[in-house]
């Protein structure tokens, strides 16, 4: 294929390298310096895209992030897919493949296109909504087609390659945005040596400067901005961010920038000097001023057919021809509302194709580009519009009329034009989708006419974002943001280093306010004018829209979907508007402007999720243990960050043990012989002061004044409305010194407890808090024959029966290294918890598998000793409560102290008329009828299973579990009323129909003397 | 993503290093005992929410791990002031510009919510700053 639209001369490409490149399964060539979308246009490419709901044939509209069409499906393998990438966008690179993301079964022949073209008027605004909403039941399947049939790209089904890096970074200044005024903010801010981070999202920087025909001190713009470039590449303080959007604005002036550092070169990361690299970067940076030097987008005309390929923004066409050395036609006829526009009829005429006639909306335009137009003979009609595009798949003619735009009439005789582009202007709308990020609403500019940034503090709009629109005005403006700014912060050495450049004035005329075009027939009757491309939004769909009754400008875009395309509207947010105003009889801005939401193009979620995925997404706490669990084959559960194990399975004549086997084996062996914890998650924290047991007095329920050295209690905490947060053991190490212990997953939660009431509640009570939890590793020796194997390890500890008492703690040394041992118990047998500095506790344990392998020492993990202690009936923080259960609900009133002193945190909410009511979910155990059953854990409890559907439930199981030892399968539940319920019948319906019976007993099923854990 | 400024560390941190804990200044009733089952449910379950300036007690978690407050503009999410334990705001619904109420920005009727700024308490937050 030969590239029969490039210009032999012109633009910024390199001729000398020819690149190949393959799109929807053809080959083509094109040019470095090329995007994707020049290099289509280069080869007589029209169609590009079926559009979203009538598929209709579209072609390339823009140049840059506005284009909402040109959305292709990008990568030449499955690993590399890149779902709907901007053609405009997309820098042309050897062996691109890219695909376009809409056309069943292809772009040129559509079978969608079918019912859009029968079905134009068959498919109003909300047409799904109205068409498929019945049955409901349906919709998923209505769903998968339609989704066929509109298309939008695919996500890859291999994992991504690539790797992508965040950046932290802070600076004075940082500037969006490297056109005119951008550049000139940058290099004022550069020279006076704050730090600057100077960010553009194009291939190359310069902005409107790389298409402009003006000169800037008598010198092609383009070298003003190479020469600025190179000086601010030489300045150690600034930051030149190439191939870089900056894509949210948060608080605080906390921006986003994404920056694409190989994906100019291929469709997956290269190697940059023989080392692998990121594909891109995401810079999270924190500035103390931002410069907004955004620019604009240039607005279209609504007029009927200007979705036919051929249609295109005017500035677009510049861009093309002056960047690109491509002229996307023959023939033009342009249609504008203002001077600018003019640039590209004289780009056109100087490309040596024909300008068939500039169409301008205005009366009697003038203006220096008037009047050069006017000296190269170019038609120019006034007070006119294009008001309907001719052709199919590509345009053929357009009709032009004279118009009335503030009576919304066609006041003349309609001419057909013959051209094969139409360009269009309807002004240019200020890019605010960034400052709007922050929640500022834009504000309206009757003069330009369109929105400018609200203000937002900390940031500076420059050049013509602001809505001035020559570039003597963006030079001048941008010095003095950062003089101010700089002033502003405190920058004294404001000796003025820079000045602008120098440039020729150009006389422009005003512009007219001129969105959707007349034309002869109803807006409803004439052929489609389209507001919004990628989501086939047409102006008389926005007039149904109102006449049905949604006015505000948020119902009519939810209705119809305007603006709600991966663009965001940029191009068709303002004229939608407009039409809404014109039909609602009101002002622009009284109809108001929609919000844009970061990101102001889409990012991918490899960027967003950086480093943070796969083995770096989660931190995993490992005890000082794990090694010696993983070589014995632990399974392992997740408990917060924490690997556990969860069982030991072993192998038994070559068949590995289920997880009730093991856990039955395990169990067993505590019970009957003696077993191993490996405990050390539990949460530890060191508490010391003179205060301290006054601290616990107040934190826990319980009473702490008369806990002596060397002894170790139970408490539970509340919150102040009285509901158990948490439990643990403390142990008295010294009159004012404790050690706490919380649950796993609550130790860290927990420590801010304590540090909230202390630094916000009781500043005066002197204690401090330490956590400790991985300093300790603890191990739990437990079961009948636990004081044997600790007498072999020991040999300075009295473990006397009657000397070393339950809840007594004795410090000593286990196997010649110190310990603390603690003699409490979650199994219900004969335990020893010895904690063993972290750094040596391998060595102990290594040493108690020694000594306990004739006693058949058996490790055992999470599962077993839920099941211990669920046969003594001992909760679990967080599994049998639930934030909604009080020490009173749970039956232990022993552990609170309803005397002591201080009014403690929750004594006061348990006797609120809520807290004492009898028919409170209180705990109780269930033992199901049939000893095999083992309930499902969160089975809902009747009373009545025969009972009418929905029944009232009374409660739920909270822990469910085979116990080995009693051969039976036991629960722990909450129960309406349930202390008083024992030895009644409940039931629980399951899902499949069944209704399981169990009785209400006391949840401790085993040794009810609590002897074994004395013998 | 706010930029906090840490009353103890003395420096401005990026949210990420800080925790909130909800409304500044609650006043557990001194003695809760003889305190109504009406006041004391307040104290527990009733919060403002205002559209405007709001006092917040936040956390520098993984910093100093002080306790501070925030006095806050939860519509714009400007933060006016960052200040100790102990300490009294000096932005205020009273004292809030006149240009601010007339932009729609309502302000909290702050008070004087006692706990967490008791002024006695305020002594005994420095000493703990070695």
């Amino acid at each position: 294929m030969t590239q029969q639209n490039r210009l032999a001369n012109g633009g910024l490409i390199d001729r000398k390298r020819q690149l190949t490149f393959t799109y929807n399964g053809k080959r083509y060539t094109g040019y470095e310096g090329d995007t994707l979308a020049s290099a289509l246009l280069a080869n007589g490419v029209d169609i590009v895209n079926r559009s979203f709901k009538y598929s209709r044939p579209r072609g390339v509209v823009a140049a840059g992030a506005e284009e909402p069409n040109a959305l292709v499906q990008l990568g030449a393998t499955e690993s590399t897919q890149v779902p709907n990438v901007r053609a405009t966008q997309q820098a042309l690179y050897e062996g691109l493949v890219a695909k376009s993301t809409n056309g069943w079964p292809n772009v040129q022949r559509d079978l969608m296109g079918m019912v859009g073209k029968m079905g134009g008027s068959f498919m109003p605004p909300g047409f799904y909504y109205k068409t498929f909403m019945a049955p409901a039941s349906m919709w998923m399947t209505y769903e998968k087609y339609i989704r066929k049939g509109a298309g939008l790209g695919r996500s890859p089904t291999e994992n991504d390659p690539d790797t992508y890096d965040h950046l932290h970074q802070h600076c004075d200044v940082l500037v969006i945005g490297a056109g005119p005024s951008g550049l000139m903010a940058a290099l004022s801010a550069g020279r006076r040596g704050v730090r600057v981070i100077l960010c553009d999202e194009q291939e190359e920087m310069g902005g409107s400067l790389l298409d402009s025909r003006e000169l800037i001190n008598s010198q092609p713009a383009t070298r003003w901005v190479s020469d600025t470039l190179d000086e601010l590449n030489q300045l150690d303080n600034v930051t030149v961010l190439s191939r870089t959007t900056a894509h949210g604005y948060h608080d605080h002036n906390f921006v986003t920038l994404h920056e694409r550092r190989t994906e100019h070169i291929w469709d997956r990361a290269t190697p940059a000097n023989g080392r692998p690299q990121v594909r891109s970067r995401l810079h999270r940076v924190r500035a103390k001023r931002v410069i907004l030097a955004t620019g604009t987008h240039e607005r279209p005309l609504v007029y009927a057919n200007n979705d036919v390929p051929g249609n295109m923004i005017a500035g677009a066409i510049s861009s093309y021809i002056r960047r690109y050395g491509v002229v996307p036609g023959n023939s033009l006829v342009l249609s504008t509302n203002n001077d600018h526009a003019y640039r590209t009829a004289l780009n056109w005429h100087e490309a040596g194709r024909k300008v068939v006639a500039i169409v301008d909306a205005r009366p009697s335009p003038k203006g220096t580009l008037v009047d050069q137009a006017r000296a190269l003979d170019i038609r120019i009609i006034s007070g006119s519009a294009v008001i309907e595009g001719k052709g199919t798949n590509r345009v053929s003619g357009a009709c032009v009329a004279a118009i009335d735009p503030a009576a919304f009439k066609v006041t003349g005789k309609v001419e057909e034009l013959e051209c094969d582009t139409i360009a269009s202007s309807g002004g240019y709308s200020p890019v605010v989708h960034l400052s709007s990020h922050t929640g500022t609403r834009p504000q309206w500019n009757s003069e330009i006419p369109a929105f400018v940034p609200g203000e937002v503090k900390g940031m500076t709009p420059v050049g013509s974002v602001t809505g001035v629109f020559d570039l003597k005005t963006a030079f001048d403006t941008a010095l003095s943001a950062i003089d101010h700014a700089l002033e502003e912060a405190g920058d004294t050495s404001s000796s003025k280093v820079t000045e602008a450049p120098q440039v020729d004035a150009i006389q422009e005329g005003p512009c007219c306010a001129l969105y959707q075009v007349p034309h002869t027939k109803t807006t409803l009757r004439a052929p489609k004018q389209f507001v919004d491309f990628q989501n086939d939004v047409t102006a008389s769909a926005i007039e149904i829209a109102t006449r049905e009754g949604f006015e505000s400008i948020e119902h009519v875009k939810r209705y119809t979907a305007l603006g709600f395309g991966t663009d965001q509207g940029k191009l068709g947010n303002i004229n939608g508007m407009a039409i809404a105003a014109r039909i609602l009889n009101r002002s622009i801005p009284e109809v108001g402007t929609t919000v844009f939401r970061p990101n102001y193009t889409p990012v991918t979620f490899g960027a967003i999720a950086g480093r943070h995925c796969r083995d770096l997404f989660d931190p995993e706490r490992y005890t000082a243990l794990h090694q010696w669990h993983v070589e014995h084959g632990a399974e392992f559960e997740d408990v917060g960050q924490w690997k556990r194990p969860w069982y030991f399975p072993k192998t038994v004549n070559g068949k590995k043990e289920t997880l009730d086997e093991a856990v039955a084996r395990e169990c067993l062996a505590v019970r009957e012989k003696i077993g191993i914890l490996d405990a050390s998650t539990l949460g530890k924290i060191d508490i010391q002061g003179p205060d301290a047991r006054e601290f616990l007095n107040r934190v826990y329920t319980n009473k702490w004044a008369k806990l002596a050295p060397g002894r170790v209690r139970y408490g539970l905490m509340c919150k102040d409305d009285g509901m158990l947060m948490d439990d643990g053991t403390t142990s008295c190490l010294a009159e004012n010194h404790f050690l706490m212990t919380t649950t796993t997953g609550g130790a860290a939660g927990v420590l801010e407890w304590l540090e909230v009431w202390h630094q916000t509640e009781w500043p005066e009570l002197d204690v401090y808090f330490t956590s400790v939890t991985d300093h300790w590793a603890t191990m739990t020796v437990t079961g009948p024959d636990a004081r044997k194997l600790m007498e072999e390890v020991t040999t300075d500890v009295d473990l006397d029966r009657e000397s070393f008492k339950f809840m007594d703690w004795k410090e000593g040394t286990v196997a010649g290294v110190p310990a603390r041992i603690f003699r409490i118990s979650f199994t219900g047998e004969l335990a020893y918890e010895i904690n063993i500095q972290a750094n040596y506790a391998m060595k102990v344990w290594l040493e108690l598998f020694d000594k306990g392998e004739k006693y058949g020492l058996t490790p055992y993990g999470t599962e077993t000793m839920h099941v211990l202690r669920a046969e003594k009936g001992l909760i679990i923080a967080g599994q049998d409560t639930d934030g909604s259960v009080t020490p009173e609900d749970l039956g232990l009133q022993w552990a609170v102290g309803y005397d002591k002193p201080f009014e403690w945190i929750g004594k006061r909410a348990l006797t609120r008329p809520d807290t004492s009511r009898k028919d409170r979910k209180q705990f109780v155990g269930l033992k199901p009828k049939d000893a095999n059953v083992v309930l499902e854990e969160g089975a809902q409890i009747v009373l009545d299973p025969n009972q009418s559907i929905p029944m009232a439930m009374v409660g739920h199981v909270t822990s469910s579990y085979y116990s080995a030892h009693l051969k039976r399968g036991i629960a722990l539940a909450v129960v309406k009323g349930g202390h008083e319920r024992m030895g009644e019948t409940v039931y629980l319906p399951m899902a499949d129909g069944k209704v399981h019976e169990a009785e209400i007993v006391s949840p401790v099923f085993l040794d009810p003397k609590w002897e074994r854990q004395n013998v | 993503m706010f930029h906090i400024h840490c009353p103890y560390c003395d420096e401005y941190r990026e949210e990420e290093e800080f925790h909130p804990r909800g409304q500044a200044h609650l006043a557990r009733p001194a003695t809760p005992d003889t305190t109504t089952d009406d006041e004391w449910g307040g104290y527990l379950f009733f919060r403002d929410n205002e559209r405007g300036i709001h006092h917040e007690l936040w956390v520098h978690s993984v910093g100093c791990r002080k306790f501070f407050n925030i006095t806050r503009n939860t519509a714009t999410y400007e933060i006016h002031e960052t200040y100790k334990m102990g300490e009294r705001p000096s932005v205020t619904a009273e004292n809030l510009p006149d240009s601010q109420h007339q932009s729609g920005v309502q302000a909290a009727t702050s008070g004087w919510q006692t706990v967490g700024a008791r002024p006695e308490s305020a002594s005994l937050n420095q000493e703990e700053q070695v």
